[in-house]
């Protein structure tokens, strides 16, 4: 039998009549655990959700076979409670991304603190997953984001995750202010999971990352039960090897093609129209052969919306 | 004065974006100025325009100093303001986390490009700024301690206090840690309010920045005398935060000088009236920012005093 225990990792006094609070729920097996952890976090961005399913997924697969949990499993769903209950991506009475307050501070303001509590909680996980969904404007293939500083440790782990791509991407200043940044500098390897749509759950995708994540628990020796094989990613760390596809002008994004598809050079993704004139302003055109693996969601582009990404390699079918 | 679109994007169904620029004399790009970038900084707009104003003023009376050319760009954002939104209307991005942008990226990137290639030039920046949290600010001039920083010609706005700050990891993106990159000192200055117009310490930006021009030699001009400025590294300012929740009752406004031990807050139960806690000053000193919500959450910073030198 497994062992549910709801902890609470901060909580913070609100004005008026009620309480902010970042609660995880530890799994165990009666038995004790072996002290390996795994820790499994979302919901940094109000309007990202796809992780809500993993979370749920992961406990029915180890309340269905109890006797192979061997270490813990922290699930942590909901790190912005705020932005989850008021469909907002940021802290909503701060109009703050949380992903910029990083490592916080025990001594600062109310989300500072909050994001000093979570760090210190997750400090120490054999491995914690943080998984983000894009958000509104994007669908993305599942994929894990690395940054080049860590890459040597982290893409052997992310390789088991069961995602079709990992993008290992160059440093930037900015990021250091994120979760991710911050366990993997103090030591505690952390992987970021970028899969599906904002505001949406896409399924098959959460059931293919659980698939991951129980492959993962199994290499660390926190589950002993049967996995499904899993998938070889596809690596691109040369940033020359993505291409961005930015809109040329305002107008409504109808895509063509799906994100996934497999591009030749000419192939249209979408069309940009003006719904005022009738009038088609421009097809997107992919300006390559290869693999889309970002697609825009949201309709309405200005001028410089992302619309597509593309990863300018040959190859054969989906990866698998 | 010359007015001139900077930069544009058409819209869908608005009206094109456009950036519009100032600029008041001929030759050496000596001085920009950025007005809002923000859609609820209606207090550094109103800063810029009067700005605009008055150097028409000047030029017309022959008062701008030959071969030295002024920029001043009331709005980086104006989309956002027409709408009463912070940040970009469509994906919400905020323009100044974009510096030194890209022509070629999203499209706050490829404002903030399209902006950032018209300033780089310029010998000198200033940029009205505002604070993220929601208060009221002793006027005073901020700087990045980025290496290149120089205090001593921030004091020259005359303005009561100088900030020395370091740059944490999102300052990098802003346009005042990018002009120093370029190599142009740049000053934010912060007046008392972001959405509310306050006239006084309008008044004093603006006479702040004829102040700096002035002794820049970039116009002719008697400048009103200002102050003597202080110079403050901001890790010296001591932060109050509040112990609990609830009603926030500040008792004193920036600027004041404070004893130790002052009462200069209390945090009341928004159900019940009492009392839930009060904020004392720490030590002797002066008020540089008093939070002006109505409510403050637990652990929030409601007020920064400037503490006195012993």
């Amino acid at each position: 039998m497994i062992r549910n225990t709801l902890l609470t990792v901060t909580e913070v006094g609100l004005p008026v009549d009620e309480k902010l609070y970042i609660r995880k729920n530890r799994i165990e097996s009666e038995n004790g655990s072996n002290g390996r952890r795994i820790s499994i976090v979302t919901g940094i961005h109000g309007d990202e959700l796809e992780g809500q399913y993993v979370c749920w997924q992961v406990q029915q697969r180890i309340a269905a076979h109890p006797e192979c949990l061997l270490g813990t499993v922290d699930i942590y769903p909901a790190m912005n409670p705020f932005g989850i209950e008021s469909v907002s991506r940021g802290i909503p009475a701060f109009d703050l991304d949380m992903n910029r307050i990083f490592p916080g501070s025990e001594d600062g303001d109310m989300n500072e603190y909050i994001a000093s509590r979570i760090v210190h909680d997750l400090e120490g996980s054999t491995l914690a997953i943080d998984i983000h969904a894009s958000n509104i404007y994007l669908t993305e293939i599942p994929q894990i984001r690395i940054n080049e500083m860590s890459a040597e440790r982290l893409v052997p782990i992310a390789q088991k995750a069961n995602v079709d791509f990992i993008w290992v991407h160059g440093a930037s200043t900015v990021l250091e202010a994120t979760l991710a940044y911050s366990l993997n500098s103090r030591g505690t390897d952390t992987l970021v999971v970028e899969m599906g749509v904002g505001m949406r759950i896409t399924k098959e995708y959460g059931d293919q990352l659980t698939d991951g994540i129980f492959n993962l628990m199994k290499e660390l020796n926190i589950w002993s039960g049967e996995t499904a094989p899993v998938r070889k990613p596809i690596i691109s760390s040369d940033p020359d090897e993505v291409e961005f596809l930015n809109a040329p002008a305002a107008g409504v994004f109808v895509k063509t093609l799906s994100h996934g598809a497999m591009l030749k050079k000419g192939d249209e993704i979408g069309l940009i129209i003006d719904p005022l004139s009738g009038k088609t302003l421009y097809p997107v055109l992919s300006p390559c052969n290869g693999w889309l693996f970002t697609v825009r969601e949201y309709p309405i582009v200005d001028q410089g919306s992302l619309m597509a990404r593309i990863l300018k390699r040959e190859i054969g079918g989906q990866p698998q | 004065m010359k007015k001139e679109i900077l930069f544009e994007i058409p819209g869908i169904y608005r009206d094109a974006f456009r950036v519009t620029g100032y600029t008041f004399g001929e030759g050496e790009k000596a001085l920009c100025i950025v007005g809002s970038m923000r859609g609820n900084e209606n207090q550094q707009l109103y800063c810029a325009s009067r700005l605009v104003a008055r150097l028409k003023r000047l030029e017309e009376d022959g008062k701008l100093i030959e071969g030295q050319q002024i920029l001043v760009i009331p709005c980086v954002n104006s989309y956002s303001i027409n709408t009463k939104r912070r940040f970009w209307c469509i994906d919400n991005t905020d323009i100044n986390r974009m510096f030194p942008g890209y022509d070629k990226g999203e499209t706050t990137q490829r404002i903030a490009a399209g902006v950032f290639e018209q300033i780089k030039d310029y010998r000198y920046g200033v940029q009205f700024a505002s604070f993220y949290m929601p208060g009221a600010f002793v006027p005073h001039i901020r700087m990045m301690k980025t290496g290149y920083e120089d205090p001593k010609l921030a004091a020259e706005f005359g303005l009561p206090y100088v900030v020395v700050q370091p740059p944490r990891p999102f300052d990098t993106a802003t346009l005042n840690y990018n002009c120093y990159i370029c190599g142009a000192p740049a000053s934010s200055l912060y007046t008392t309010n972001t959405a509310r117009i306050d006239t006084e310490s309008a008044q004093q930006a603006e006479d702040a920045v004829l102040n700096f021009m002035s002794r820049r030699g970039i116009i002719n001009y008697r400048a009103h005398g200002g102050y003597r400025s202080e110079i403050i590294n901001g890790e010296d300012m001591v932060s109050l935060r509040a112990a609990t929740s609830g009603f926030l009752q500040c008792l004193v406004k920036p600027g004041q000088r404070v004893e130790k031990g002052q009462l200069l807050a209390t945090i009341l139960d928004p159900y019940e009236g009492t009392v839930r806690s009060e904020l004392r000053a720490p030590v002797y000193g002066v008020v540089a920012f008093a939070g002006d919500e109505p409510m403050t959450y637990e652990n929030t910073a409601v007020l920064k005093l400037i503490p006195e030198v012993e």
